[in-house]
């Protein structure tokens, strides 16, 4: 059975609920023939890719989405072989270099310079040019990007690209300044509700908009979360009312779990306790800096306002250590440790913040 | 379905186009074309705003002597259209396949590359130009001077072993071989390679040549512009003349303007920037004030956080009754994140706001100020989470301002 995040997707522009006006700039771009490259960015669960998939289908027609996917076999200047998936149809291919991680170079240089080389197959393609659309492109390695330059500049007769991304911070300028940026924001409390109360309909379920306005809440604006969250009340509760519970998702309660302890008790044995949990969230492939992020922003309801600063202060300090270094528990237990000291100082009114 | 990749399969493809692809207009490609590519210079004379750079090279034009060069400088602003172009005046089209080699970061270029093919080809006899009288015609037209050019575009990526190889083949080769390396940091040059080229530095382009190249470029393409839309361009572009003239093509495409092919008797003219175009502006329908590319559309395209939500957030950040500053500033920040802002774009925005135009803001805070900005800056290359990061700085921030 397919999940509702899957099941209700909206397939072409026309259909696409939210930032209408976004929509409307998307089609004049596939119709004007001259399509640029385009860095699309914003928040996870915003629905980019969604659009981009509408998009794609404005561009060829209903063709582009019978897709395959392949294996291919790189070979990197050390001889290693690398296995890499691809996503194509007749029209387009979708890649995610990060999956290998430093090789992306290779991959990168290799499929861009073959697409870019090769006719359109269906002969009878609305467009000359073919895409590939690049996942997590703020993953790419600096060398990787850099591969991309000239390639893009060079092929443009054939080829275009459409990079996804979540920010732009990490896109170095000369590939900014050869897309086209376009943002999507995240849908709005009420856009959610609109999606939910939506699908809710086609699926059969019985409509409670409280209840639907307060999952939009949660959701944190992700709309990828909101129906996650939705589907799983449903799928909990025979009849749900206005006041039906929201499960959380087991980790993030988990994390709740650990804000409590270390606001009852500040102490070298409670450290050990945490870190246990900590290790616990790891294992089961939850992000360090999503379990940080969410901690901290746990905390910040059960500290004293004076706190609050300095404790942002230390979570992105070690939320940075975390992306630089490699051991990613010692930053965590040291955000904990840091954390218990700050909280005692204040206890004690003192300002206990003199490692600046 | 055939694959994408099934080599028959797209022969097949490439045997069927070949035919027709020869009688495809290539006007129309030309109009389907993105327009940095349009309008990229297509000789010295082209090439904007760097008139040192030019008026050196155009000597060589002459001389027929040439150094090896290094061009260096911030994105768009022209490096590797001068060098195309220069290769172009001076072997012209016969003999610029077998005398240029362009090698850029999408090649493959480690070391054993740069061993192997830059030394064939460096060390390969010379290719004659033409003979006969039509040869003497061509070299009329092009000097084809008795070397080679071996182009590395975007030599900062190459390593420093590859570098390092370079050395020796710069050296034995030179009587028939001229390296031209361009990059945008000159830092990643290795030294024994940056002092055996002239350097070329390519400026950012100044507003003037700028404004004037994109009035030129819209004035072709039909383009109607609202009063500021040039200031906007360059104030969003940074001085890159490729950003500039894509944020122009995107918004003169939402508007839809670009649709309004050209009569066939005009596009030749449209190849080319001229000054007399004004006729042909004239007798197309005048363009209805819909149609009109406005700096707001400018700016959105280029992702500018409009002035209101910044000031929400300066606003936030002010020492105030209503509220805690961390309340505020939270809820400010987790929108501005949600609306999906770049974060490097906000720190710009807010560094303009804080530390250049703010003058309440006494130096002593603002010295501190830059400090908080400067970490932030580093964090965020560092691919830092953008959330946390940038609701540390402002808290930061609120917090030094809130001091007085
Ligand atoms: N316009 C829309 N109307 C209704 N549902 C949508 C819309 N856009 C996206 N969705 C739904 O939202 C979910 C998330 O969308 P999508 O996968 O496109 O997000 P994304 O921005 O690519 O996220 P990420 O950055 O995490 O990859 C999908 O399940 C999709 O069904
Ligand atoms: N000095 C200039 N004069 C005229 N057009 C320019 C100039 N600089 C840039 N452009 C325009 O911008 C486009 C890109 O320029 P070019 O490829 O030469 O930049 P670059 O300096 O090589 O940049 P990068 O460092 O990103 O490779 C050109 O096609 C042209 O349209
Ligand atoms: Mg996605
Ligand atoms: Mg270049």
């Amino acid at each position: 059975m397919a999940l509702l995040v899957d099941k209700h997707r909206p397939r072409t522009l026309e259909t696409l609920t939210y930032h209408s006006d976004l929509s409307a700039r998307l089609r004049s771009l596939a119709a004007s023939g001259d399509f640029p490259h385009l860095l699309i960015y914003g928040p996870s669960g915003a629905g980019k890719k969604t659009r981009i998939t509408a998009t794609l289908r404005a561009l060829y027609g209903p063709g582009v989405e019978k897709i395959k996917i392949d294996s291919r076999v790189f070979q990197t200047s050390s001889n290693r072989k690398l296995e890499f998936n691809i996503v194509s149809s007749n029209y387009h291919l979708e890649i995610t270099p990060s999956d290998v991680g430093n090789y992306d170079r290779v991959v990168v240089q290799d499929l861009l310079k073959e697409v870019a080389q090769t006719q359109q197959v269906d002969l009878s393609a609305k467009q000359r040019f073919k895409v590939v659309v690049i996942n997590e492109a703020d993953h790419l390695t600096r060398d990787a990007q850099a591969a991309l330059r000239r390639t893009m500049e060079k092929y443009s007769p054939n080829l275009r690209l459409i990079l996804l991304a979540n920010s732009t911070s990490n896109i170095i300028a000369p590939i900014r300044s050869r897309c086209l940026l376009v943002r999507v924001a995240a849908p709005t409390e009420e856009d959610i509700a609109g999606v939910l109360a939506r699908v809710g309909k086609k699926e059969g379920y019985k409509s409670c908009e409280p209840l639907e306005r307060r999952i939009a809440k949660d959701s944190g604006r992700n709309l990828r979360r909101a129906l996650l969250m939705f589907e799983a009340v449903h799928a909990q509760n025979d009849n749900v009312t206005e006041k039906t519970q929201i499960p959380p998702p087991d980790w993030e309660a988990l994390i709740e779990v650990i804000a409590k302890e270390m606001i009852e008790e500040r102490s070298p044995q409670r450290i050990l306790q945490v870190r246990a949990k900590l290790y616990d969230l790891l294992t089961h492939c939850i992000p360090a800096t999503t379990i940080l992020k969410t901690l901290t922003f746990k905390l910040m309801p059960k500290v004293d306002d004076a706190l609050k600063s300095d404790i942002v202060k230390w979570s992105a300090f070690y939320e940075h250590r975390i992306r630089m270094g490699s051991k990613v528990i010692f930053h965590l237990e040291a955000f904990v440790a840091k954390f218990m000291r700050l909280y005692e100082g204040n206890l004690m009114g003192m300002d206990m913040d003199f490692d600046d | 379905m055939a694959s994408f990749f099934d080599i028959r399969a797209r022969q097949a493809a490439a045997a069927a186009t070949a035919s027709s692809s020869k009688q495809q207009t290539p006007t129309q490609d030309n109009r389907l074309q993105p327009w940095v590519e349009k309008y990229r210079p297509k000789s010295l004379d082209d090439v904007t705003a760097q008139d040192h750079t030019v008026t050196v090279l155009r000597r060589t034009l002459q001389s027929a002597n040439l150094p090896h060069m290094l061009f260096y400088g911030p994105p768009g602003t022209g490096k590797t259209s001068t060098v195309l172009a220069l290769a172009k005046q001076l072997y012209g089209p016969e003999l610029i396949k077998s005398r240029v080699l362009e090698l850029n970061a999408s090649d493959e270029r480690g070391i054993s590359i740069v061993r192997e093919k830059v030394k064939d080809f460096a060390r390969m006899q010379l290719s004659n130009p033409p003979a006969g009288p039509a040869g003497e015609e061509y070299r009329k037209k092009y000097p084809c001077p008795p070397y080679k050019i071996i182009v590395l575009d975007e030599a900062d990526s190459m390593t420093q072993d590859a570098q390092s190889a370079l050395r020796r083949t710069m050296e034995t080769y030179s009587k028939i071989t001229r390296f031209c390396l361009i990059c945008n940091y000159v830092t990643r040059i290795i030294d024994p390679l940056a002092s055996r080229c002239s350097k070329f530095r390519f400026k950012s382009l100044d507003e003037v040549n700028a404004g004037k190249r994109l009035q030129d470029i819209a004035k072709l393409e039909n383009v109607p512009l609202e009063d500021g839309v040039v200031d906007t361009l360059l104030r969003c572009s940074e001085g890159d003349l490729r950003k500039a003239i894509t944020f122009l093509q995107s918004a003169a495409r939402l508007v839809g303007v670009v649709q309004a092919a050209p009569a066939a008797d005009k596009k030749r003219k449209r190849a080319k920037i001229d000054d007399d175009e004004d006729e042909d502006v004239m007798d197309v329908d005048q363009p209805s004030s819909s149609n009109l590319v406005t700096v707001r559309s400018i700016e959105d395209i280029a992702g500018v956080i409009p002035t209101n939500t910044i000031d929400n957030l300066l606003t936030a950040m002010q020492p105030s009754s209503k509220g805690t500053v961390y309340g505020r500033v939270s809820k400010a920040v987790e929108d501005l994140v949600a609306e999906g802002w770049s974060a490097t774009q906000i720190v710009t925005q807010m560094y303009e706001e804080i530390v250049i135009k703010d003058d309440t803001t006494g130096d002593w805070q603002k010295a501190r100020i830059v400090l908080c900005f400067s970490d932030v800056d580093k964090r965020l290359v560092d691919g830092s989470d953008e959330h946390l990061t940038i609701l540390d700085l402002c808290l930061q921030v609120a917090g030094i301002l809130g001091e007085r």
